[in-house]
């Protein structure tokens, strides 16, 4: 019964897609106030329905109904009660029901919260945002039904991937897909602009947040895989330029991109034809990542031919909003009129440099991840794009662009002093320099690179500190009134700052891991040690356990440093009863910023453990610059004028009084 | 084939799918060499993996690979001699960094491209708007506007 209802509570959610794609589209056009208001309706209770077909499933995991194909496919009653939840997005079907009920969340958020749009422009928002859905339920309904049950319901349930039984699940796909769908929103904004052939500076502000948040939900995602990644995979890598990751990472710096040009639009009204596509091209990317996963063309060409009405689906869903979006942005876009204007030594100037800069590491992104596809499907081909390739062509781009952060949020709008900055600037350079140098002395001239980091990120590091000294005036007022300052300066102000200086720790963090990480690859019998960068690690034996749904044999080391015990690690090898597969847990010792990492090889004959131990310095700073990257997005997403939104134009008198 | 399996699976999060890789039997005595080994390693495909380096890979033919870098390094082979050897034997697709040619133009080419054409545009633009801002003022326009601020200048 409670498939059932879920089933049922997604095609009524269907419906109301269907009502709501049309009517508040007419209601706009002939500025018909009931037709337009049933927009927010329609909206919220979309999200009403989604929420109980999603709620359905599941209690289907919670109580192991498997009766229920997915339910069979993905779960087992012995599992703790965390990864049956989790368990209903560890899989295709379940992870589309998630798509679409964020999908849904955002477009209730936007019927709830933008009470100071205009009429026909919220209109228009969600009956774009009801395209998409429905588009989506459609796929769901028709290609991936997660409630089909089966007619012989098995007793136990397959398990869910060990590799899954993680908590990073828990967290890491609904971050990422709030971040993914968040960017609809700029999409449907976007579109609605477009059909409407107006767009102006208060579009930028409504857009803003939308997209701030999508941008803070992505970078909190794609870390957090990161992190999962780094502890799951054995060896501590944390990007691997897999085309999953890259799937990610492109809608990220598309993302990055537009919430910079929509400054330039809300401040200046310049740059709106430029901030209208990005918005569509960031959304695309969100989609084409959605295609590249969920058709299995990934993995293979072969794979996607093989069940083809999914990727078939998918590719008419990604032909028809991309096609769509682009169209009506050719035909629409020379419509638009042109902003303000500004010197190329500006703000704006500065940011449109960042968007070049962004725009075309995506580009690097998106062709390396595709070509091979393309080639084979040209040719018949087969080549490699992996690390090596991404390490040449998109880090020296992301070097230039963070030389140039600095500069930006120093620079003035309209007509900037690129000296008078540059001499602001000078501590940061000195810094910088000395930071090099002295990298250089310490690791001699193979260190090139790594200098060229530390020196990068101490220049962003001090350029962000500088930014908010100068606006506070900390050096030049009394402590009092530069604190009062500071009280006044706006969120976004602290936000930019913040998220700068994120992007600086994270590249800290990964100039010391790649450069400074050592690693000792020994097998071990009990009671020997190994050691490394001055640390001694002595294998004690090993111990068997169990778990609710696998056996595991626990190894146990005791860490000494001078002599002293500092702790324990004990990684361990799992066995899944039901997959009858193994997981290696690693295990972890933090020691200020940097980890020990160890993980367990195999087994050998005459009692030996294989043992890989990893120091990784300062290795936490990757997702600390992270999450300071996210928290500047919230910082700027309190600011007092998101929040308040834009000024309603006055029904000023006559003549206007200056 | 359970770890194509979990690939598929996995495929649903921005995550890949690895596992560890060289044992220490497999290294090379001189670590001079085994970096070198390393190095190589981590720019060859295991080619029955997703995305993934011969250094990264537990694959059975993964570990192959290894061991056949080593001999050939072992043997006395340059760098560019063992990746010879393995591209003659397994094909381009071995390599996770492709070689410019050709057919791997618009992969090399594109990038700097679009940096050269996106800077190209915006100078052009540049100087296009530098042209469309509006003329200094003539002299008559100038004393027209004195004349105008001088009058507001009395009358308030």
């Amino acid at each position: 019964m409670i498939p059932e209802l879920g089933h049922y509570a997604l095609i009524l959610a269907l419906a109301l897609a269907l009502v709501q794609s049309i009517a508040p589209f007419v209601g706009a056009l002939k500025r018909d106030g009931t037709l337009m208001q049933l927009a927010g309706s329609t909206a919220v209770m979309q999200f009403g329905f989604v929420t109980i077909s999603f709620a359905a499933l599941t209690a289907c995991y919670v109580t192991s109904d498997f009766s229920v194909a997915t339910v069979f496919e993905n779960s087992n009653s012995q599992m703790p009660l965390i990864y049956k939840v989790t368990s209903v997005w560890g899989n295709h079907e379940g992870s589309m029901l998630l798509w679409v009920l964020i999908l849904s969340l955002f477009g209730a958020l936007v019927a709830l919260f933008g009470g100071n749009l205009p009429a026909p422009l919220k209109a228009n928002v969600l009956a774009v945002q009801s395209w998409l859905a429905a588009a989506f339920y459609l796929f769901i309904l028709f290609t991936s039904n997660p409630f089909l049950r089966l007619p012989h319901p098995p007793f136990e349930g397959r398990d869910l991937n060990p590799i899954l039984q993680d908590p990073g699940l828990a967290v890491h796909p609904p971050l990422l897909y709030l971040g993914y769908v968040g960017f609809s929103i700029a999409f449907s904004f976007a579109m609605a602009a477009l059909i409407d052939g107006r767009i102006d500076a208060a579009w930028a502000r409504w857009v803003r947040p939308w997209t701030l948040a999508a941008w803070t939900f992505l970078t909190l995602g794609i870390a957090m895989g990161s992190y999962w990644a780094y502890y799951t995979l054995g060896w501590g890598g944390f990007w691997f330029w897999d085309p999953v990751e890259n799937a990610s990472l492109m809608p990220w710096l598309a993302g990055t991109a537009l919430l910079h040009s929509a400054v330039v639009m809300e401040k200046r009204n310049a740059l709106k034809i430029w901030t209208v596509l990005l918005a569509i091209l960031t959304f695309s990317l969100s989609l084409i990542g959605t295609f590249l996963v969920r058709s299995g063309v990934l993995t293979s060409v072969h794979a996607f031919a093989n069940d083809p009405l999914r990727g078939v689906f998918i590719l008419a869903i990604l032909v028809a909003f991309i096609g769509g979006g682009l169209a009506l942005f050719a035909a629409r876009a020379p419509l638009l009129k042109r902003g303000g204007l500004f010197a190329p030594i500006s703000r704006e100037g500065a940011l449109i440099l960042n968007n070049l800069l962004l725009t075309t590491s995506c580009l690097t992104v998106l062709v390396g991840t595709l070509y091979p596809l393309a080639l084979e499907v040209a040719t018949g081909a087969k080549i490699s794009v992996g690390a090596p390739f991404f390490n040449l062509t998109f880090v020296p781009l992301f070097m230039l662009l963070m030389s140039a952060v600095p500069f930006g949020p120093l620079l003035a709008w309209k007509r900037g002093d690129l000296a008078g900055v540059t001499q602001r600037l000078t501590a940061a350079f000195v810094l910088a320099i000395l930071g090099g140098v002295a990298t250089l002395a310490a690791q001699g001239a193979a260190a090139g690179l790594a200098s060229l980091g530390v020196g990068l990120a101490l220049f962003v590091m001090t350029g962000a500190v500088v930014d908010l000294v100068e606006r506070t005036g900390f050096l030049r007022l009394s402590p009092a009134a530069a604190l009062a300052r500071a009280r006044g300066l706006p969120r976004s102000a602290w936000g930019t700052a913040v998220a700068h200086f994120g992007l600086a720790l994270t590249l800290v963090g990964i100039v010391a891991v790649e450069t400074w990480a050592s690693e000792r690859i020994v097998a071990l019998k009990p009671s020997q040690s190994v050691a490394l960068s001055g640390y001694e690690v002595t294998f004690e034996g090993t111990t068997d356990r169990s778990g609710p749904n696998y056996r595991e044999r626990v190894a146990t080391f005791t860490v000494r440093e001078g002599g002293v015990v500092v702790g324990v690690m004990a990684p361990s090898k799992r066995s899944f009863r039901t997959r009858e597969m193994t997981t290696s847990q690693t295990a972890l010792m933090t020691r200020g910023l940097s980890q020990l990492y160890l993980a367990l090889g195999d087994v050998e004959r005459d009692g030996a453990v294989v043992v890989r131990l990893y120091d990784k310095p300062l290795v936490l700073l990757i997702w600390i610059g992270a999450a300071a990257m996210a928290l500047g997005g919230a910082l700027s997403l309190s600011d007092r004028r998101l929040r308040v939104g834009a000024p309603r134009p006055a029904v000023r008198p006559a003549i206007a009084a200056e | 084939m359970r770890i194509f399996r979990c690939i598929a699976l996995c495929a649903a999060l921005a995550i890949p799918v690895h596992a560890r890789a060289v044992t220490p039997d497999e290294m090379l005595k001189d670590p001079a060499l085994e970096a070198r080994a390393r190095h190589l390693s981590q720019q060859l495909r295991c080619m029955v993996c997703q995305n993934q380096s011969i250094d990264d890979s537990e694959a059975p033919l993964a570990h192959d690979l290894r061991v056949l870098v080593r001999q050939r390094i072992a043997a006395g082979d340059s760098d560019r001699q063992v990746l010879d050897f393995l591209v003659a034997r397994y094909g381009e697709f071995v390599l996770l960094k492709p070689r410019v040619e050709w057919r791997t133009l618009l992969l090399w080419g594109l990038p700097p491209a679009a940096l050269l054409a996106g800077l190209i545009t915006l100078l052009v633009m540049a100087r296009r708007r530098g042209e469309s801002e509006p003329a200094p003022l003539g002299a008559e326009e100038k004393r027209r506007l004195a004349a105008l601020l001088d009058k507001d200048r009395v009358e308030p």
